[in-house]
């Protein structure tokens, strides 16, 4: 695009402006809140004592256990990831490499897109069901199971696309030096992969860590996770919008951290399948 | 001489035979485990859906019982008049959020495609929204919205207006959710259009400057056309994820006043899980995949013809 030049650029900057304080205000002003006394909060006061009060509390306190939601979280949402990355990399791998027939491999395809379109919610009652009847409800494998089915479409075409874009001549010259079809899987194909891989372990364990009406279901007080713990204040008969505010800043945590580190990554894994 | 010869035919033959087997062991990984998963967690229950669509299940000491009552859940479907409230707020909801994300998303992409050194901190401040957890951004919005001391009420009353009940009003509320998904979604689409401006040819735009093409022109002439296929699945994506909203809207207002904000994942949780209804639930879980699927087909009939 050519540069604008002139007034326009001011113009253009103030639009910018806005749009980042648009995004941004929301968030500031519910870390401001997180660090104001409920009664600071009431007041709606501008100029406060500032406390890690709620923090401490969420953490700490004895009516809520915030430690062991994020503990759930985290370990669903590492496994989850983990087996969503194993069996989602090397299901996108048959379909690319035609392991299957071409009326499989487009089936699959054609599945994976209606699964993506119908709401969630409208599995969760028979997985509730399903989950009772096995003893899994209120654990922490039914979360990481439904989790992986969440994210594997997601995945498989981020993957898919990434080993579309290796040139074919790759592989070829793989097989002609001898390579077994498991070797330059492993040794070629992989490793070309790579990036595609890290983003969908991104986007797969932040969608986990988000994921809230499977949990809300799923789960009772054994196995809840931070998004659960988060809509519990907002529900409580006086809602606990101090402690709301700072269970929502601790839950953004990740989020934050890819936001500077993972941009790349994530940019190219949302991106994906728009552009081509 | 001929011993040794035939020992080492005999090993590659050994060796090219194992190595086949690993191969198609290699393929069976890659393939099944995919479609076992999918078959268990996402096939096996859509069809269980039908079976619970006729029943009455409920729960007696941690068994489920079943009953078979199809007319009953087939009269509960058609007088539901909130599923009537949560399709249409559905629709409503879909399209005018989705319609607000694609403009804004759209001149975003476009001015800070045009302007020198603001990309790399644009990007970065867009994508806050699109990773933070939804129900933080329920919490956010609920503390704004906030009649006593939320920032939006602070700001129109320092504007000398009255404070407004934006999540309790009737009229306000569907509205004032629809800006919440503005927020977490329009940096989605702006991060997919971006990218398009950005892969678009530079010549044809060049051109387009020679010949001495106003920016409207530009923009209307020439941009669009280019980016029709970037905003159509920018649009697309955004409808799917606006057809399924559910976690903020269930901590901002649950769907009320009344029925104000119902939608259609809202009813099925509360169906499912409030009322303790599996039986009927399931009923409504059909019928809304149904509508899903029908959506989408004469949605590609439509597309295709044109």
């Amino acid at each position: 695009m050519a540069p604008l030049a002139g007034r326009s650029v001011l113009i253009g900057y103030g639009f910018l402006a806005a749009a980042i304080l648009f995004i941004l205000g929301p968030t500031l002003w519910i870390l401001l809140n997180s660090i104001k006394f409920q009664i600071a909060i009431f007041t709606g006061a501008w100029i406060f004592e500032p406390t890690l009060q709620n923090y401490i509390d969420v953490l700490f306190g004895r009516r809520v256990d915030l430690i062991s939601n994020i503990r759930n979280s985290l370990v669903v949402a590492v496994l989850s990831t983990l087996c969503v990355l194993a069996v989602g990399t090397l299901g996108a791998y048959a379909v690319h490499r035609s392991y299957a027939s071409k009326l499989v491999a487009r089936v699959l395809l054609a599945w994976l897109l209606l699964f993506q379109m119908i709401p969630p919610l409208s599995l969760v009652g028979p997985w509730y069901l399903v989950f009772q009847e096995l003893g899994l409800y209120d654990t922490l494998t039914a979360l990481v199971l439904t989790h992986i089915a969440i994210n594997l479409p997601l995945t498989m075409w981020i993957m898919l696309t990434f080993f579309r874009e290796i040139p074919r001549e790759l592989h070829e010259a793989a097989t002609i030096d001898g390579c077994r079809e498991f070797q330059a899987f492993r040794m070629i194909m992989l490793p070309m992969a790579m990036p595609g891989l890290v983003s969908a372990g991104i986007l797969a364990f932040v969608f986990s860590w988000n994921e809230f009406s499977i949990a809300l279901n799923l789960t009772a007080r054994g196995s809840a996770t931070v998004p659960v713990a988060i809509a519990g204040f907002a529900q409580q008969y006086e809602i606990q919008h101090a402690q709301m505010a700072a269970a929502s800043m601790i839950s953004m945590l990740p989020a934050l951290l890819l936001m500077v580190f993972g941009q790349r990554y994530v940019v190219r894994g949302l991106t994906i399948g728009a552009i081509k | 001489m001929r011993a040794v010869a035939a020992r080492d035919d005999g090993e590659i033959d050994a060796s090219a035979r194992l190595g086949a087997r690993l191969d198609a062991s290699f393929r069976f990984w890659c393939l099944w485990p995919c479609i076992g998963i999918l078959g268990a967690l996402t096939l096996y229950p859509l069809l269980q859906l039908v079976p619970m669509a006729v029943s009455t299940i409920v729960f007696v000491s941690g068994e489920s019982v079943w009953s078979f009552t199809p007319r009953r859940n087939f009269q509960l479907l058609i007088e539901d008049r909130v599923l009537q409230a949560a399709i249409l707020n559905t629709l409503v909801f879909v399209v005018v959020s989705v319609a607000i994300e694609m403009v804004l998303g759209f001149f975003a992409a476009l001015f800070i495609a045009c302007l020198p050194r603001a990309r790399p901190f644009a990007r970065t401040v867009m994508i806050l929204p699109i990773l933070i957890p939804a129900v933080a951004i329920g919490s956010m919005w609920k503390l704004i919205y906030n009649y006593d001391f939320g920032l939006l009420n602070q700001i129109v009353q320092l504007a000398g207006f009255g404070a407004v009940n934006w999540l309790g009003d009737k009229h306000l509320a569907l509205l004032a959710v629809v800006v919440v998904d503005v927020w977490h979604w329009t940096p989605f689409v702006f991060l997919i259009l971006f990218a398009a401006i950005e892969s678009l040819p530079r010549d044809v735009l060049e051109a387009a400057r020679i010949d001495g093409a106003s920016a409207w022109q530009t923009i209307h002439r020439v941009i669009l056309p280019l980016l029709a296929p970037a905003l159509a699945v920018a649009a697309l994506f955004r409808a799917i994820g606006a057809f399924k909203a559910f976690d903020q809207v269930y901590l901002l207002t649950a769907g009320g006043p009344g029925t104000a904000t119902e939608l259609v994942s809202l009813h099925l949780n509360r169906v499912f899980f409030e009322q303790n209804q599996l039986g009927y639930g399931a009923m409504l879980a059909l019928t809304v995949i149904a509508l899903t699927v029908v959506t989408i087909l004469s949605g590609r009939r439509a597309l295709a013809r044109s």
